[in-house]
């Protein structure tokens, strides 16, 4: 009976949760016009979408401004990391606290923030100063996946390394690299991830260019055309899909996939629990 | 060469694009015309800007009762042993997080609107159509909605991790179900409602998206307040003091929060 009852209310807050993503989906195979009407089935907000030049632009927008901040902020956050390890107590404190910063602030700000260093030096706004954005607010993502790797590592294998006649370079990349690898890909997912959902910084730095984001904000507030339906679909199947696939990747890792899934979703907002009590991002 | 010196190109890196955009948000706000005043803080003293602040921290405070309200029994039988596929409801929680922000947002205008389904199956049972959309509570549905998750996981996660011994050895020494829960569960949790609080508190005071979308800028929230002093009325000047203002709210609540809970803390550089 009581079992009966939680599994109702957690069935009721799924319920809420999920109700406006379905009644999104079930209007994306609407043929009539309008979303007061039902006008039976139909593929034709599918089509137009693909004919939709804008929305085919802000796309590649999104992952490719995504994918670059993801490789440059990886590859910077990585070797930061591997510094700040290294450091002595004030000049690691400064480093961290000034990681922490952009955590703290609220999106609002950072963007905002960003938008007067651009005019301030007449950097026109556009692809450019986006991608510089998104860099640097995901490079602090990476740094707090890998420092933990860093932290539980034996320093002595590396040592070791160096003993066994080892370049420092090749210890670096054969020992000190793989070890902290997982932390390296959590933080590049998560970096992919916040740069692919960024509005709030993305609309104070950019004019000129337009992401997913920004695009459906625009949308919105104009007439909403139901191209936006098709879009959102689509967008969720790829999502849930890409998740199953993460999580059925061999059931011997399974728990270990839904765990870094779980943690995933806390990156998003929060970079797990173990890290900072810091501002999440709206 | 020093392997401190790795952090050097994100050093150079974080004072161009973190430290020095801060440092021009404090010189327009403590300028007007390149001289140092005070003035853009006095302007916020204003009634229709307190105004908005008020209006906003209620806003706030509203969605995160709401939140723990709802999410926090959530929490509670997500974590309970009850269930054999706990695991995959969880999954379930996340996957609408992984939907577009706006996307999100969006969809909860089809359901408000005036021709919503929400207004039809009132029409329908005899209620009659509300005018759901552009008001306060469409705008406080919409927080909840995208802020929700983030109250349930914290909780979750601290309820998942703890002892579950803990349960059994205060049914073995005789407690019932409600001060089991009052005396044990209750008291382990608080680090998870801490942060719960921080994270949807915070995004809430801060969001301007929301009550544009929902709201159809019909009233106006503290963030809505900033990026229309920047975006429209261009005073960098009164919109730099107020991104000050909006900081330091944030440090003051996440320092109480931080007293509530100093265990939580655990890392990071400790400025706080």
């Amino acid at each position: 009976m009581v079992k009966t009852l939680k599994r109702l209310y957690l069935g009721l807050v799924l319920l809420f949760l999920y109700a406006p993503i379905v009644v999104l989906m079930v209007y994306s195979f609407n043929a009539s016009e309008t979303r007061a009407v039902w006008g039976g089935f139909s593929l034709k907000w599918y089509q137009a979408l693909f004919m939709d030049s804008d929305i085919l632009e802000a796309l590649y927008v999104t992952v490719s401004v995504a994918a670059l901040a993801t490789l440059a902020s990886t590859v910077m956050g990585t070797v930061a990391a591997i510094g700040i390890h290294s450091m002595k107590s004030w000049t690691r404190s400064l480093y961290m606290n000034i990681t922490n910063l952009p955590m703290l602030m609220p999106d609002i700000v950072t963007g905002i923030s960003l938008m007067i260093l651009f005019i301030f030096v007449k950097l026109p706004r556009g692809y450019g100063t986006m991608l510089l954005a998104h860099i640097t607010f995901d490079i602090p993502y990476v740094i707090f996946s890998v420092l933990p790797r860093l932290r539980r590592m034996n320093p002595n294998t590396y040592e070791a390394a160096l003993d066994l006649g080892a370049k420092p370079f090749t210890a670096l990349r054969k020992v000190l690299l793989p070890e902290i690898m997982p932390g390296v890909i959590t933080g590049a997912l998560l970096a992919f991830t916040m740069s692919l959902d960024d509005f709030v910084i993305s609309y104070f730095t950019s004019v000129r260019t337009s992401n997913l984001s920004m695009l459906i904000y625009s949308m919105t507030r104009r007439k909403v055309p139901p191209t936006i339906n098709a879009l959102s679909t689509l967008m969720f199947v790829v999502v849930l899909s890409l998740l199953l696939f993460i999580n059925l990747r061999g059931t011997s890792r399974k728990k270990k996939s839904l765990h870094s899934l779980r943690s995933g979703f806390q990156g998003r907002e929060y970079p797990a629990d173990t890290m900072i009590k810091e501002v999440p991002r709206s | 060469m020093k392997r401190s010196l790795f952090a050097a190109p994100y050093g150079v890196w974080m004072l161009l694009f973190t430290v020095v955009p801060i440092f021009l948000i404090f010189y327009y706000a403590f300028t007007w015309n390149g001289e140092f005043t005070l003035a853009n803080f006095e302007l916020f003293l204003a009634p229709e800007f307190i105004g908005i602040l008020t209006f906003s921290l209620w806003m706030a405070l509203l969605c995160t009762l709401i939140c723990l309200l709802v999410g926090y029994p959530a929490a509670l039988f997500l974590a309970s042993r009850d269930f054999k596929r706990a695991n995959i409801v969880v999954v379930l929680f996340v996957i609408p997080m992984w939907m577009n922000f706006l996307l999100r947002t969006y969809a909860w205008m089809t359901l408000l609107e005036d021709t919503g389904l929400i207004n039809r199956f009132l029409e329908w049972v005899g209620i009659g159509r509300l005018k759901l959309m552009y008001t306060e509570n469409a705008v406080l549905m919409g927080m909840v909605y995208n802020y929700l998750p983030f109250m349930i996981f914290p909780i979750y996660s601290v309820l998942h991790k703890s002892d579950g011994r803990l349960v059994e050895a205060a049914q073995d020494l005789g407690a019932n179900g409600w001060l089991t829960f009052w005396k044990v569960t209750l008291p382990l949790s608080v680090p998870g409602v801490i942060s719960g609080v921080t994270m949807v508190f915070m995004p809430a005071v801060t969001t301007f998206v929301i009550p544009r979308l929902l709201g159809g800028g019909t009233f106006m929230m503290f963030g809505d307040l900033i990026e229309n002093q920047f975006l429209t009325v261009g005073d960098w000047n009164f919109g730099s003091a107020l991104s000050l203002i909006m900081m330091a709210l944030i440090l003051i609540s996440l320092g109480i929060l931080n007293r509530v809970d100093p265990q939580g803390q655990a890392e990071g550089g400790g400025l706080w």
